[in-house]
């Protein structure tokens, strides 16, 4: 693929990540944030951000396996990752993070694991898609990747 | 912008470029994206994953920062109990933000004193505006100045060398037109959320007692987060308040009618006082303060009435900056509606009965934060309200006056006998319990952690069983006159050392404290006299309000149940309070 093959590539990639409600606005604007002092801002931070989730689903597996449940404990945690996902702009995860806390509140320990097995899957899913979005934009040059001008 | 209004950086000229800003969250992948977003605004941007340690920070850097970036949900400290101290000691202005937008949590961030409320995630344009918040704080800061040295200098030429004990108070036109510049101004600056309890707001006029009371909650908690008056609107994003840090004073206080506003005028002021007195005092005698705090603290142990005030007096010369005993003390005109005059308006009531004027600002009925948090009535959980709870075991301290009780009267905070015999000259007449001498509560950053804490404990405290609860913070504080921190450049402390204050004074303190305890009966509207009542009588200044009456006056609104629950609000992991060391009140405080 040529260059301008890829950047089209890129382009549209993002774009579907956004159509299918993946991601949000606040990924731009770590886009709009990547510039020549920190050209590769935004796979820093995403990275950063599965450092950080990777602990906190942790802890919160443990906390699930607990019995009684701690639903305070749970609701902390789970404030604390979703707080993480919408760092990077993580929609569909934030969205499940808030049902997870609803069912905490409501003391539901079924919903609240239902919902984390959810919030697993989508957290995987938006982990792969950019992890090939960034190989994508690698390939078409710094200049393509989510970079705007400012 | 302004001149330089305390900006210690030489910024000034590309103002808001440059401004110093400390961003603390426990999630590093925001603090990652701040600190990027920040630079971009061109700020400088200091980064702290732990709330301890940007407390840390913030201590060693007096001056250091313009203003606190701060996440509320942190697993080392909630963040507003760092709201709290950050504006105790620092008075900075402090930003909350979470990815939670609940209403009672953004209320909360407000009641603490936050002067505004981000959602995350944040966009770069609401971090382009911060700036404003460390601005209006400094036209605050200014305007206050005015007022203060206006009064001052009305003061110096009737206090002289005189005894404390009274309090001056302003003639009726100095302040009168004072009042009027700063009714007008502040009108438009207040950031006053609506009263929804009270739509009268008495002026608070700072008599000598109340001063000194002031004087001893500073001293003993540095600062109080500012509690603020019941918000009503919805709370979506941001939420803007000037002002941080008096809420515990107020709090310690005790003082039913005075709002945060007052308080923070007030001590604004009274900072500004300070660093203004400390350099009238390097020529003075440096010795003398001392031993006049001592004078006063006797003479007001017993007598509430006869000396008030003027206790404060020792605080001579020497010690400028606290004498806020005659001279200092501003008359506050009353200007019901403006937070500001209410604020800014310091009265020096003359201690000496003929002379007392003591004005009871009763500041608007709005339910001041402090009165509902403290009160007891927790508006929002109470976690980082004082902890009563906590303080109840760390904190026994002796009062003397303990037991006050606290009439829950909507209104009139009856003084009790002592204070009856002072003329009130058609005003309530709100004495303040000898003011033992104020004590430059000047902590240092470290040691006001705990003081902090207790102090909000105990004002907490002491605002639900309407307890004078000065009288414990303020006998830390008293003890520890010289600590403190102050800032680099902050005159006031060293003037303080100086001054000699006697820390010690905390006997005088109890005795006064007796006398002070006003009680803190919740906004009452301070119309009529206050009464308060007590119980004197060895107290034990539990905290949790084992001693305590309640106080029945507080509005039954406002304070429900005395939150003993405060308690929380004090957990910092700050230790227990120990009475022998009162948290020395930031000197940033007192740092114009």
């Amino acid at each position: 693929m040529d260059r301008n093959q890829l950047r089209r590539q890129v382009a549209l990639t993002k774009q579907s990540l956004f159509d299918q409600g993946l991601l949000d606005e606040q990924f731009i604007q770590l886009e709009d944030l990547q510039d020549d002092a920190n050209p590769n801002f935004v796979e820093e931070v995403v990275s950063l951000h599965y450092r950080d989730s990777a602990r906190l689903i942790s802890n919160i597996e443990k906390a699930l396996e607990k019995n009684p449940l701690d639903f305070k404990m749970l609701d902390g945690y789970m404030h604390q990752f979703k707080g993480s996902s919408s760092s990077i702009g993580a929609k569909k995860v934030k969205a499940e993070c808030t049902l997870f806390r609803e069912y905490c509140k409501a003391g539901n320990g079924e919903g609240s694991m239902r919902t984390f097995q959810q919030i697993k899957k989508e957290y995987a899913t938006l982990k792969r898609k950019l992890e090939t979005y960034f190989q994508l934009a690698k390939q078409a040059g710094p200049a393509d990747t989510a970079c705007r001008p400012k | 912008m302004m001149e330089n209004n305390g900006f210690s950086s030489p910024r000034n000229d590309s103002f808001p470029a440059g401004l110093r800003v400390l961003v603390v969250d426990d999630d590093p992948t925001w603090l990652k994206i701040l600190e990027k977003m920040l630079k971009k605004c061109s700020y400088e941007v200091t980064t702290c994953g732990l709330a301890r340690d940007a407390l840390n920070l913030l201590r060693e850097r007096k001056g250091g920062y313009d203003i606190v970036i701060s996440d509320v949900y942190m697993p080392d400290m909630d963040g507003f109990k760092l709201l709290e101290l950050v504006g105790l000691e620092m008075d900075l202005p402090v930003i909350m933000m979470s990815v939670d937008g609940e209403t009672s949590r953004v209320m909360k961030g407000v009641q603490h004193g936050a002067c505004d409320y981000l959602l995350k995630p944040i966009r770069m344009k609401e971090l382009r505006n911060i700036w404003q918040h460390v601005f209006r704080k400094k036209i605050h800061e200014v305007r206050d100045i005015e007022i203060l040295e206006g009064n001052e200098s009305f003061q110096m030429t009737r206090n002289g060398s005189d005894q404390y004990e009274d309090g001056h108070v302003l003639c009726g036109e100095d302040l009168t037109s004072i009042n009027k510049r700063k009714h007008f101004e502040s009108k438009h600056d207040e950031k006053d959320t609506g009263d929804s309890i009270s739509t009268k707001k008495a002026r608070v006029v700072w008599s000598v007692d109340l001063h000194q009371k002031f004087v001893k909650a500073v001293n003993q908690i540095g600062f109080d987060t500012t509690s603020l008056p019941s918000f009503d609107g919805a709370m979506t994003g941001s939420v803007c308040l000037a002002e941080v840090g008096p809420k515990k004073i107020l709090d310690m206080m005790n003082v039913p009618w005075l709002t945060r506003e007052n308080v923070a005028s007030h001590l604004q002021k009274y900072r500004l006082y300070l660093s203004r007195l400390q350099k009238e005092n390097d020529f003075k005698n440096p010795a003398g303060g001392i031993k006049q705090s001592d004078s006063p603290l006797r003479d007001s142990a017993g007598s509430f009435g006869s000396q008030n005030s003027i206790n404060l007096q020792h605080n001579d010369v020497s010690n400028g900056s606290y004498i806020f005993s005659g001279s200092s003390l501003v008359v506050h005109n009353g200007d019901p509606r403006s937070h500001d005059s209410d604020r800014k308006r310091l009265v020096s009531t003359p201690v000496e009965e003929p002379k007392r004027t003591l004005t009871v600002n009763v500041p608007n009925p709005r339910i001041p934060r402090s009165s509902q948090m403290e009160f007891g009535q927790p508006l929002a959980p109470p976690q980082s309200e004082v902890d009563f709870g906590a303080l109840d075991s760390t904190f026994p301290t002796k009062y003397p006056w303990c037991g006050i009780q606290l009439k829950k009267e909507h209104n009139p905070l009856h003084l009790n006998d002592e204070f009856s015999h002072l003329p009130l000259p058609g005003q309530k007449q709100l004495t303040q319990a000898d003011y033992p001498q104020p004590a430059p509560a000047i902590s240092s950053a470290p040691s006001s952690t705990p003081s902090h804490n207790e102090y909000r404990s105990n004002v907490n405290h002491a605002r639900s069983t309407a307890i004078a609860v000065d009288s414990s913070p303020i006998q830390t504080k008293t003890d520890v006159a010289n600590h403190q921190a102050v800032e680099p450049n902050s005159k006031s402390t060293p003037s303080l050392e100086n001054q000699g204050f006697n820390m010690n004074s905390i006997t005088e303190f109890e005795s006064s404290r007796k006398n002070i305890n006003l009680g803190m009966l919740p906004f009452t509207t301070l119309e009529e006299d206050l009464q308060v009542c007590w119980v004197p009588g060895d107290c034990y200044m539990n905290l949790g309000l084992q001693n305590i009456e309640v106080l029945e006056y507080f509005d039954p609104g406002l304070i429900t149940d005395v939150p003993v629950n405060l308690n929380d609000g004090l957990r910092f992991d700050y230790e227990f309070y120990d009475p022998t060391e009162y948290s020395l009140i930031d000197q940033s405080l007192f740092i114009a």
